[in-house]
């Protein structure tokens, strides 16, 4: 998800505006559009409702993209000549999390990616990309990958997540065939007889669901869910420090055009055959990274105090000396403590590492962390 | 004098003798949303009206709080240490920031009193 902020353009809204006007929610520009900060419970209580019950979300300003060629397997290698992810061993229904490289090894976005088996219409690739990236994303699939496939932009689709330990209970009373999803699989179904693309996935840590409808059905939908005594609406102030919390990065802070997948610890997100085969934008930086190590990581940083530390706060060894930056921070609602993520350098990354952290003038003292800061919950 | 003034970057001082009780409004900790932490000065530290008394951080952001009058701090709300969200839940009492004795009284008289602070906020709207 992104933090790059919009234009000067007027804000776009999403097809659930009115409602989110209705339900209380203070809405800022984020990333081009009118977004729902917060509700009025707040960011605190959202943030513990969701891990506690279930919480929506409304994230219909991502970009969603079907990705068709003549076969599964041709659109799964066009992808893979700009992600550096194994999208040709993906099952029917399987999701993976990729990147975008470009030629310097750097992050142009990160997104996800479904095979939609051979039950909804043709067999492909369904793609969904952050908001403050997707247009720039779609020009480079169509400027890319356009004369092998074909890339249909679905603008006419909202996204809305609902996560939680009860969100599988919730979902499945309106999608029985929910169930039968296991984590990092997809499928088109039937919700409260509305067609819906769920794939059991998130962006919090938690059991959940990203489920994409119609904007002509998204209202609808939304009541249906809302109308569920476990679910609350939640805000993208929730949806932050939650996923900080789950050690998710946020693309524009942890990982940009600046940071590469090694660095960004982003390793597992390239399977085997592609770090040894190449074939994608950068492919010969990643790879000599990979064999020689990297110069920096991105770690869990943990304050000592109680003051958080924002992105941007410098890291210093104990001598002073910067070592690194946090790039996401604040205070972690269900860990009860401020928590960040950053780059240090490689030999302060081993983690429980003492580090101070430039906060106001002061020097805050802290210790990498393992990453999450909070167990994941997903149902694999 | 006596009662509540506020300032236009929505602190509030109570005064008693030359100390004056330094605090932000219901309408900023509304903004703020909740309180994680209070950045609170040192005491002897002198402030100048305007410039920054503390730091306040909400879940999103950071906020500084001005001093709405300039003097010297002699005594902080510990007690904003182990429950940062006491800002939230009583803004204008047991959520205060600091005690600074006065340098210059005579500011107070820039300070809003309730019924023009209302109207202010109105206006922000």
């Amino acid at each position: 998800m992104s933090s790059n902020p919009g234009a000067d353009a007027p804000l776009k809204s999403t097809a659930l505006y009115d409602l989110h006007v209705e339900l209380g929610a203070k809405m800022v520009p984020f990333a081009g559009y009118d977004m729902p900060v917060q509700y009025p419970a707040g960011i605190l209580a959202e943030h513990l409702h969701t891990r506690a019950a279930a919480g929506l979300f409304d994230v219909s300003h991502m970009g969603q993209v079907r990705i068709r060629a003549e076969s599964f397997a041709a659109a799964a290698a066009a992808v893979e000549r700009l992600c550096p992810a194994d999208f040709q061993a993906l099952k029917p229904g399987q999701q993976r999390y990729s990147f975008f490289t470009d030629n310097g090894g750097g992050i142009l976005d990160d997104l996800m990616v479904t095979r939609m088996g051979a039950g909804d219409d043709r067999d492909h690739l369904f793609m969904v990309v952050n908001a403050g990236c997707k247009d720039a994303d779609i020009a480079h699939l169509k400027a890319n990958l356009g004369a092998r496939c074909e890339i249909e932009v679905l603008a006419d689709r909202s996204l809305v997540a609902l996560q939680g330990p009860q969100a599988a209970a919730v979902f499945a009373r309106l999608a029985p065939d929910s169930a039968k999803l296991k984590f990092m699989n997809g499928a088109a179904l039937k919700a409260g007889g509305i067609d819906v693309i769920a794939t059991r996935s998130g962006y919090t840590g938690e059991d959940g669901f990203e489920i994409s409808v119609a904007d002509a059905d998204i209202v609808a939908f939304t009541k249906k869910v809302l109308a569920e005594p476990e679910v609350k609406p939640i805000g993208l102030g929730a949806r932050d420090s939650l996923r900080l919390e789950a050690g998710l990065c946020l693309y524009g802070n942890d990982i940009t055009e600046k940071t590469n997948p090694v660095e960004a610890s982003l390793v597992w997100a390239m399977q085997k055959r592609r770090r040894e085969e190449g074939g994608f934008p950068g492919a010969g930086i990643i790879q000599r990274q990979l064999a020689d190590g990297p110069s920096r990581l991105r770690v869990g940083i943990l304050p000592e105090g109680k003051a958080p530390a924002r992105a941007h706060t410098e890291i210093t060894d104990a001598t002073g000396r910067v070592i690194g930056e946090v790039t996401s921070g604040g205070f972690g609602p269900s860990l009860g403590a401020p928590l960040a993520m950053g780059y240090v350098e490689k030999a302060h990354s081993t983690v429980g590492t003492s580090v101070n952290l430039m906060v106001r003038g002061k020097a805050l003292p802290a210790k990498t962390a393992a990453m999450p800061f909070v167990p994941h919950r997903y149902q694999r | 004098m006596s009662g509540i003034r506020f300032a236009k970057d929505h602190e509030w001082v109570k005064v008693e003798g030359d100390i004056a009780t330094v605090g932000i409004s219901p309408y900023a900790q509304e903004q703020l949303g909740d309180v994680v932490f209070v950045d609170l000065p040192a005491i002897g530290k002198k402030v100048e009206k305007g410039k920054e008394l503390a730091v306040v951080e909400s879940v999103k952001a950071a906020s500084e709080v001005y001093a709405p009058v300039s003097g010297e701090v002699v005594g902080v709300n510990e007690a904003l240490g182990d429950a940062p969200g006491t800002v939230n839940e009583d803004a204008l009492g047991k959520g205060w920031f600091a005690k600074v004795k006065m340098s210059n009284k005579a500011e107070l008289d820039a300070l809003m009193d309730e019924a023009a602070y209302k109207t202010f906020c109105e206006g922000l709207h």
